[in-house]
């Protein structure tokens, strides 16, 4: 009886110290949302989302023109990342024994390991030096390098589960290979795909050392993609490293923001993938 | 009469096994040539390669002719997705494509082409489901996902797929081992009905069926055709004395 006891108290014991270990891990997390919230409720108004900042001296403002600059971004580098990546993941679920696919496979998790700001000088060096500016386009592309791997090897893994009777089934109907790859594999495969989408787009919408130098950032409105263009995560970096009190109010509420554009990313992803 | 299909000397090595040895065979228009055999003997691998389906496997090396009307269709100017077009396949597990309706499953070897009209599409629906017994199950519900039907169903609708695309010949790699009795009689119905206008080669375990359904039984054992023929020669008389004991179950 007594080594049952014993049993008992030592099972008790791993389960109380499994809880706080989940307490420990969730914390942070929680400290992260109650002081954001806490700090940038109180910055979002109806301003905040209309206009662009203010000199320092002035109270108010907004970062309009980092929402609007961080959007063209994301749709720039999701022209470019997103068929590269999903095409990329057709090859690769197609060869997938071949030595050029495990060569690829390698260089994307290599891209993938990469620290962003070497993928911001990459973007540097391609774009912002040959055509002599800072740019939007300079920004996208760096972010598009981010993107790349993290859709290449998703996508990847969910066209690898489309079982093989499909492909069988549409080649027997006299379907030409690359038909069958992108209509029937890649279509079935298509719910896991967009989650992977999305999950890279929730990446590179907070990126902000990739941009330092090559969108830089910019304090009023640009519609130009060839000149430098604000974006959210460097217009929180910049406010939040200044002296002054307003700009400070205006990154905490971009980071609220931030935060909220992550949250829901992440959910719709979820639910993509729950289909 | 030359024969519909020709098999000369066909050999297929997967990287180091070789999984068919050499193996002969004719098969005529509007017959239903049945290939048995023991698992392993080589009989599935054999029937897909009379359509190419070894292309696309990395390692699958086949050699020797498989000639279609006479014509080889392993010369490096035969397209093999104009071969599959012509020598359609149904497989062993019903495989509808689960994202398409019944409606798109049976014109979906037109949809993948992009080449088909409305109305076309739905005539061949029709003619397709009806000649597969299918129509008057599922004629109120097209539009309903093919995953919905049953087992046998699915098979059905998978043969009104292969037929929609017009073939002049029809592979069956087992299409009846994951049916029930009842599923399985009426496919059966359906290939005796199918052979007025296709040369149908089906691979089955089951030797009461090759006796039902066809007209030469090919009988394969460790990659090689041990003894082919007419189906009642070959269950009654067989010359071979491994087909012999096959037949009667001595082993396999």
């Amino acid at each position: 009886m007594r080594s049952l006891h014993l049993r008992h108290f030592k099972s008790g014991l791993v389960v109380i110290s499994m809880i706080i270990a989940t307490i420990i891990v969730l914390l942070p997390l929680c400290f992260i949302f109650v002081n954001i919230i806490k700090m940038g409720l109180s910055s979002l108004s109806p301003e905040f989302f209309t206009s662009i900042p203010k000199p320092p001296d002035e109270s108010g403002g907004g970062v309009a023109n980092g929402l609007v600059g961080s959007g063209i971004m994301l749709v720039i580098s999701s022209l470019i990342g997103l068929p590269i990546g999903i095409l990329g993941a057709v090859y690769l679920s197609e060869h997938r024994h071949g030595t050029f696919a495990s060569f690829i496979r390698f260089c994307a998790d290599v891209l993938a390991g990469v620290p962003s700001i070497i993928t911001g000088m990459v973007a540097y060096v391609l774009v912002v030096v040959p055509f002599k500016s800072f740019s939007a386009i300079a920004g996208s592309v760096a972010l598009a390098l981010i993107m790349i791997p993290i859709v290449l090897r998703t996508a990847e893994e969910q066209l690898k589960m489309v079982p093989d009777t499909l492909r069988e089934a549409s080649l027997a109907l006299g379907v030409p290979h690359w038909r069958t790859s992108l209509k029937v594999i890649l279509k079935s495969a298509m719910g896991g795909v967009i989650t992977g989408i999305l999950l890279s787009v929730a990446r590179i919408a907070g990126e902000t050392a990739p941009l330092l130098f090559t969108a830089l950032g910019n304090q009023f409105w640009n519609w130009k993609l060839m000149q430098p263009m604000a974006a959210l995560p460097l217009q929180i970096f910049n406010f939040a490293i200044s002296p002054y009190d307003g700009w400070h109010k205006l990154a905490w509420g971009g980071a609220l923001v931030l935060v909220i554009i992550m949250f829901s990313i992440n959910l719709a992803a979820k639910s993509f993938g729950r289909r | 009469m030359t024969p519909k299909v020709q098999i000369e000397n066909l050999s297929v090595h997967f990287s180091k096994t070789e999984a068919v040895k050499s193996v002969n065979m004719d098969v005529d228009e509007n017959s239903v040539t049945a290939i048995i055999g023991p698992s392993g003997c080589g009989k599935s691998t054999l029937l897909r390669s009379i359509n190419r389906m070894h292309d696309l496997v990395s390692g699958a090396k086949v050699s020797g002719k498989v000639l279609l009307d006479g014509e080889s269709i392993y010369e490096k100017n035969v397209d093999p997705v104009l071969i599959r077009r012509k020598i359609g396949m149904v497989f062993q597990k019903p495989n509808p494509f689960p994202a398409m309706s019944i409606y798109d499953n049976v014109v979906a070897g037109y949809k993948l082409n992009n080449r088909i009209k409305k109305r076309e599409a739905d005539e061949i629906v029709e003619s397709c489901l009806k000649r597969v017994a299918l129509w008057d199950e599922v004629k109120d519900r097209l539009k309903t996902s093919a995953m919905d039907l049953s087992g046998g169903q699915q098979q059905r609708l998978c043969i009104a797929r292969t037929i929609a695309i017009q073939p002049e010949v029809i592979l069956m790699d087992e299409p009846c081992s994951a049916l029930d009795p009842i599923a399985t009689y009426k496919i059966e119905e359906l290939i005796d009905e199918l052979q007025e206008r296709y040369t149908i080669i089906i691979v089955t375990h089951n030797m009461q069926q090759a006796a039902r359904v066809s007209d030469i039984t090919a009988f394969m054992y460790l990659g090689e055709m041990v003894e082919c023929g007419p189906t009642s020669k070959i269950f009654t008389t067989p010359e071979n004395k491994q087909t012999e004991d096959y037949i009667t179950g001595r082993f396999g």
